[in-house]
């Protein structure tokens, strides 16, 4: 313990100070301009359930991811050995999309086929094989090793495109992180128009480039014969005049000739005739000259143009499309349009996601929270302080000079350390109020004791202080460890108040110890009172 | 002002066997409710849909129950909270991006007039996370008494951190039977509510083992129950204190602090009492009953 009153001081108003310092731009809006530009201005930030918004736990399909980055590989694969020419036969399998199977005549060709492999496919491997009237089938699927690596990598993606998006869309400070193996928590603070916010991250947004199939009956397909290499999907439409939906059956060429990642930027526009909003694509480089290939190869035959498997539209193509632009149309608000021209531009998700878990507050319940809660922090703050007061006299002053510090420090600390203050972080205030008079209280019991012991005030007060430090510290301590495991189990508004406590039970070891000794000591060393007020 | 004369000696220890029994029964129950009965889990734990709304006007919970029904979801609790708002509860949870909330928002817009009310709250839990925090939530209260066993055990000794989890688990039980027996709803915060009795019981507890502690050197020649019995008297002003303003802020989170932390509240003030009660009748007689059967050296030798 430092002996002179006049340093313990200073490292009191010191501290406090930064607190104070720090917790000013949150007591007041109207912050001077030097303040603003130099010093910390940053408010306590407040948790969801305080100031409204959307909070989301995705979960993405990372099994997915690693099935279409298989049958990726497996397409190329199969391009490359033709290329190569090599002669083999692509085994179609059903039910089984985590494994690719290829069929070869001969040894000569299976040898072509693995060493290919081995050279160009560093995240495939040749797994069982089997031989059946000199023919061997091999099947191909990812190292065991590489799955792991390739779903981290779908997560990672997954968070910056899910960043793209919500940036693009303007939200001010969005949280997005990952936690645990396969889940992105996002929380978009102030969202009121949740159902698009959702849209939004939640799409998918693979889009993709499909020739209609016209050479098949599309009614036979609808019946369950759907041609090899072939696809039944749905366009859906509004009817303009009824208003109401219309899926109708399209057969597409399985085959994707081109997909979004070739895009290089996606807008709204607004058709001529109808004034209706649709998307206007362009394509990058590469992609212009493919599709002014592709185009060019496919004249007179219908595009599909296929968002997350459903069809937006299947225009014909009246002739070969150079320059790179294309448009999806489709009855489109202006919303919607603004929205798919964002997911379109920060493009697709690697996988599907969905949502586990959505928790959504409206504003004027946040606010509701915050006027209740504080309400209670004031009552719970003048009942405890009235309290000690009649109980303790003096020293309940003192105490409550403690009490108020304890508070000042715990916001402070919020306040600099951008923790955030949740519903129940402030009931966590409140609780506070009423158990950091605790060390207080035990400090005090000790000196009335001493003092009914018929020791001098000097002596009592300095026994008080000492034999009730190591109770305080021992009661805090364990009280710490409750709130350690609290912080770890909880989510956001649980982890607010176990913030809110920790803290405040730190805190009040500096001040119902620390800084209430200074006081005592003050009184009873440089006045020496003779009696004191307990 | 003094609550509590000093001097004061009551025979806590002479009462104690009454409020073994009265716990063990009190445990008991609640453990028989809890297989019996069980606990009515909130969204958080067991997945589905929350609406809150706020109506201009009264609305009585059987015409919008009506209205869910209209929409196919049968089985909707629909529970007053506050003032002209409502909570609508069901047990579905739909991962869509419409999702059933949407539905249930457009269903009452159209019902009462889009203006005349204003959707206050909506949570969606699916059911793989009420699993996940379940076991999150017991984990957690199993390694805070585990946390709390180690650092009791090594600041003070094994009995005393045994008769403090002992406490502690009584509490942790006795919340959980009310909460059970009332059928409250149990919520992710409940959780935090029960830590934080956890911490605030094992504190009481210490501050009475403190003065054992410290008065056992000073009483060689008494035995263990008299200077339990002595120290309990002497803690007793500041137990009784300190239970006192805990009490007085959480009853004032309970009656000011709003729908949404009323449970949390109630918990809390449950809990405490129970904590106060513990520490002296519960943790305490665990240590006797230890010193019973396996003396401690210093006493064996008199």
């Amino acid at each position: 313990m430092i002996k002179s009153i006049s340093i313990r001081a200073a490292i009191t108003v010191v501290v406090c100070l930064a607190a104070l310092f720090y917790l000013i731009p949150s007591l007041t809006d109207n912050l001077p301009e030097y303040w603003k530009k130099n010093l910390p201005a940053d408010k306590i930030p407040l948790g969801l359930d305080l100031q409204g918004g959307i909070h989301l736990v995705l979960e993405v399909d990372t099994n997915k991811a690693v099935e279409t980055i298989l049958s990726r590989s497996a397409e190329s694969l199969k391009e490359t050995l033709m290329e190569k020419k090599v002669r083999f036969r692509f085994v179609e399998r059903t039910g089984n999309n985590l494994s690719a199977a290829y069929e070869f005549p001969d040894s000569q060709s299976k040898a072509a086929f693995e060493k290919i492999l081995q050279d160009s496919y560093p995240d495939l491997e040749a797994g069982s094989s089997e031989t059946r009237d000199g023919r061997e089938t091999v099947t191909v699927r990812i190292k065991e090793k590489r799955i792991g690596e390739l779903k981290k990598r779908a997560i990672e993606q997954s968070l910056e495109t899910i960043r793209n998006r919500v940036d693009q869309f303007g939200v001010t400070e969005p949280e997005i992180i990952p936690e645990g193996k396969d889940r992105i928590v996002i929380q978009l603070p102030g969202i009121k128009d949740t159902e698009r916010a959702k849209n939004l991250i939640g799409k998918t947004a693979l889009l993709e480039f499909k020739i209609v199939d016209e050479e098949h009956p599309l009614a036979e397909a609808v019946r369950g014969n759907v041609p090899e290499g072939s696809q039944l999907a749905y366009e859906y439409r509004i009817d303009r005049e009824s208003g109401r939906r219309i899926n109708s059956p399209i057969l597409l060429k399985a085959k994707t000739v081109m997909t979004g990642s070739a895009l290089e930027s996606a807008k709204v526009a607004v058709g001529d005739r109808f004034g209706e909003p649709y998307v206007s694509l362009k394509f990058n480089t590469q992609g212009a000259q493919d599709f002014d290939r592709i185009t060019g190869e496919n004249v007179k035959k219908r595009m599909a143009i296929v968002l997350d498997g459903a069809v937006y539209s299947a225009p014909v193509i009246q002739e070969r499309i150079s320059g790179g632009n294309a448009q999806i149309s489709g009855s489109f608000t202006m919303d919607e349009a603004k929205d798919l021209s964002i997911v379109l531009r920060a493009g697709a998700l690697p996988a599907p996601v969905t949502i586990l878990e959505e928790r959504t507050v409206g504003p004027s319940l946040g606010q509701d929270s915050i006027d209740k809660g504080s309400w209670a922090a004031a009552i719970g703050l003048i009942a405890v302080a009235l309290f000690m007061i009649v109980y303790y006299k003096l020293s309940g002053v003192v105490a409550n000079v403690a009490l108020i510090l304890n508070i000042v420090l715990l916001l402070g600390f919020l306040a600099a350390f951008r923790a955030t203050l949740t519903l129940p972080g402030i009931a966590g205030i409140v609780l506070i109020i009423g158990m950091s008079v605790d060390a207080n209280v035990l400090i005090f019991e000790r000196i009335r004791e001493e003092i009914r012991a018929g020791k001098t005030p000097r002596v009592a007060v300095e026994t008080g202080y000492g034999k009730a430090f190591l109770t305080i510290l021992d009661t805090n301590v364990n009280a710490l460890i409750a709130c350690l495991f609290l912080f770890g189990f909880g989510t956001g508004p649980v982890k607010g108040f176990a913030m809110t406590l920790s803290v405040g039970i730190v805190a009040s070891l500096f001040t119902a110890v620390f800084v209430t000794r200074i006081i005592f000591d003050y009184f009873i060393w440089n006045r020496k009172i003779s009696k004191v007020s307990v | 002002m003094e609550l509590v004369k000093p001097g004061i000696n009551i025979n806590f220890v002479g009462a104690m066997k009454w409020c073994v029994i009265f716990s063990l029964v009190l445990t008991t129950l609640c453990v028989v409710s809890f297989l019996w009965k069980g606990f009515t889990y909130g969204i958080d734990f067991a997945g589905g849909t929350l609406v809150q709304i706020k109506f201009k006007q009264n609305t009585s919970a059987d015409s919008i129950r009506k209205v869910m029904t209209g929409i196919g979801i049968s089985d909707a609790l629909i529970q007053p909270f506050g003032v002209n708002e409502v909570v609508v509860r069901t047990a579905e949870s739909t991962s869509d991006v419409k999702g059933l909330a949407g539905r249930i928002e457009e269903a009452l817009s159209a019902a009462y007039g889009k203006g005349n009310l204003e959707v206050q709250r909506v949570e969606v839990v699916g059911p793989k996370v009420g699993k996940d925090l379940t076991k999150k939530a017991i984990l957690a209260v199993l390694f805070s008494w585990v946390g709390m066993l180690i650092y009791i055990a090594f600041r003070f000794e094994l009995r005393f951190a045994v008769g403090g989890i002992v406490g502690v688990i009584h509490d942790v039980i006795v919340v959980l039977g009310i909460f059970s027996l009332t059928g409250k709803e149990f919520t992710l915060t409940i959780v935090a509510a029960l830590l934080t009795i956890i911490g605030y019981s094992i504190h009481d507890t210490i501050v009475v083992f403190d003065r054992v502690r410290e008065n056992i050197p000073k009483n060689a020649k008494k035995d263990l129950p008299t200077v339990m019995n002595e120290s309990i008297n002497q803690t007793l002003s500041r137990t009784i204190l300190t239970s006192f303003t805990v009490v007085l802020v959480v009853a004032v989170l309970y009656v000011f602090g709003g729908a949404v932390i009323k449970d949390f509240a109630f918990a809390l003030l449950v809990g405490v009492i129970f904590g106060t009660y513990s520490s002296v009748f519960i943790a305490s007689p665990v240590v006797l009953a230890w010193e019973k059967y396996w003396p401690s050296r210093p006493r064996r030798k008199k």
